[in-house]
């Protein structure tokens, strides 16, 4: 378990090198990156299938069900559509 | 096995940074998508092996459910055309705030052992989550066309304010309370359904992406929380990078479209209604032949697309036309406001889409300068991105918002589709002005008689 301080920690790093990230991004990739950062946290997944692995009744399998369904969902969708999108994006000097 | 998977998620928060780092550029963006692809991939496999996981019947659920979810949304994505891709990334997103507060929901019922913090994470990212998952549900249903009307009624912040009241208080109940029992969390979950749902009701279409944009972010954020509560550091720190990342892009996006945040969530567009003025002055036609001409003979073209150019499918034919004007050492150039297509940066999507190269298309800062200079100004779909009032009229309910200044252009063709008034209904003196002439007609029919003009003059 990460816990106290250091999760505290980890909250603010990340935070800030999310801000980071993304400060420099030229408007022209602004709908990819939203869904390209919806991509990224279709990482609920992984939380989902634990929800859902540990589950004991019934009541708690239905609910894990369902988050793995929506969060299985989550990543396809977000990668397949972001993948789409920057796979378009071509220079005039052809290629990528 | 557990030191296996601490390291795959390590890993996968690594990949998912430089993906979303390499993202930010248009020439390492796709390679971007596709490392934090293999993050997801590796951090979703390790998983099946987590020490916690237990039961056949549990694994048996979980990969049919990712069967079903994955599955869905992958035929979904595939097949999904580009000008609805804004309401797509809604669902997707929605889907991800469902889930993060699904996960609450089976750890609250569970009754699992916590501390204070984690639990009060626990709901807390239920609220958000759930919140961002009924509101991207109004947020698509609205984009898509299945819900024409704002929802409005006096004294509707009130009733919202009150019902996110109650999800507060019963959401402290659960995690500051004695005890709480199922009857308390379907209550919990319920209001915070119904206020995401209230809350997206009266915003107007033109204002979603920014919403869209929030509730990307509040997932992201829910996420995170649900990954404290979970003990997992890929969640933790993918959620909070993209909940701060969702957070600034949210920013720029209000910022670009000048509509502080605060006025994007708590006040319709047009609220109030622009006093009805007359423009002076009278709109010129030309005919398609005499504009074909213009640009043939230009020597600086800058093309100013709108959403107008993709509801028409416009886009193939001007860029055929832009090869044709190439071919004649006509330099030709797009400019596009952040606020061209349903969100910023989906007409670069529309463009690349259509073949256009990135490299000629230009954003507002960078082309604004370039007006004076250019021969001929062609603006199809757009309207209220062109309008000078907004640099010119302090009475227009525009004024102040960055505007392209097509009307500094030598000659400027408005292609349009009949005579009445843009989206957000004010007036444009730009097609008054003396320098403008007006194509009517549907832009892909207009746009191929140019092409074929353009070709005649050989």
């Amino acid at each position: 378990m990460i816990e106290g301080f250091v999760a505290l920690y980890i909250f603010m790093l990340a935070a800030f090198t999310g801000y980071e990230v993304i400060s420099k991004v030229p408007v022209i990739l602004h709908t990819p990156l939203m869904s390209g950062s919806n991509f990224v946290h279709g990482i609920v997944l992984v939380g989902a299938m634990v929800a859902m692995g540990h589950a004991e009744t019934v009541p708690e399998q239905i609910l894990g069900f369902v988050a793995v369904i929506l969060a299985a969902g989550n990543a396809a969708g977000g990668y397949v559509v972001t993948e789409r999108m920057l796979e378009m994006f071509k220079s005039s000097k052809g290629g990528e | 096995m557990q030191t296996i998977i601490q390291a795959a998620y390590f890993v996968a928060a690594v990949l998912f940074i430089v993906g979303l780092k390499r993202m930010s550029s248009p020439v390492t963006a796709r390679r971007g998508i596709i490392w934090a692809g293999v993050g997801m991939l590796v951090a979703t496999l390790v998983t099946f092996a987590h020490p916690s996981l237990h039961g056949v019947t549990n694994y048996i659920l979980m990969i049919v459910a990712m069967a079903i979810g994955g599955g869905l949304a992958w035929w979904t994505g595939k097949r999904v055309p580009m000008t609805d891709m804004p309401q797509m990334i809604a669902v997707y997103n929605g889907m991800g705030g469902g889930a993060a507060g699904a996960i609450a929901a089976v750890e609250l019922v569970k009754g699992a052992e916590m501390t204070l913090v984690v639990q009060s994470l626990a709901v807390l990212g239920a609220l958000i989550g759930t919140v961002a998952f009924s509101g991207s549900l109004i947020a698509f249903a609205k984009l898509q066309g299945l819900l024409k009307r704002s929802l409005r009624f006096s004294g509707q912040q009130i009733v919202n304010l009150l019902i996110f009241l109650l999800a507060v208080i019963a959401g402290l109940v659960i995690a500051f309370g004695p005890g709480y029992g199922t009857g308390l969390l379907w209550a919990f979950f319920i209001l915070a359904f119904a206020f995401g749902l209230l809350m997206t009701f009266p915003i107007g279409g033109a204002d979603m992406p920014v919403v869209i944009s929030l509730y990307n972010a509040l997932t992201g954020l829910a996420v995170g929380f649900e990954g404290f509560v979970l003990g997992n550091p890929a969640m933790m720190i993918a959620g909070i990078v993209v909940g701060a990342a969702g957070s600034l892009l949210t920013q720029l996006m209000a910022k670009a479209m000048n509509r502080p945040l605060s006025n994007v969530l708590f006040s319709g567009f047009g609220a109030a209604a622009p006093a009805e003025q007359a423009t002076e002055g009278t709109m010129k036609e030309v005919e398609n032949n005499d504009a074909a001409i213009m640009m043939a003979f230009a020597s600086k073209v800058i093309i100013v697309p709108g959403y107008g150019m993709a509801v028409a499918q416009a886009q193939h034919k001007i860029w055929e036309l832009v090869q044709l004007l190439q071919e004649r050492d006509v330099d030709v150039k797009f400019a596009i406001h952040p606020v061209a297509g349903r969100m910023p940066g989906h007409m670069n999507v529309l463009l690349a889409e259509a073949g256009v190269p990135y490299d000629i298309i230009y954003d507002l800062d960078e082309i604004n300068a370039e007006f004076p200079t250019a021969d001929v100004a062609l603006v199809i779909g757009a309207n209220d991105v062109v309008n000078p009032a907004a640099r010119k009229n302090p009475d227009s309910p525009i004024y102040g918002m960055p505007i392209l200044n097509v009307d500094q252009a030598k000659n400027v063709i408005v292609i349009k589709r009949g005579r009445g008034a843009g989206f957000s209904g004010i007036e444009n003196e730009l097609f008054f002005e003396d320098n403008t002439q007006m194509l009517y007609g549907d832009g892909q029919k207009v746009a191929a008689g140019l092409v074929a003009n353009v070709k005649a003059l050989g």
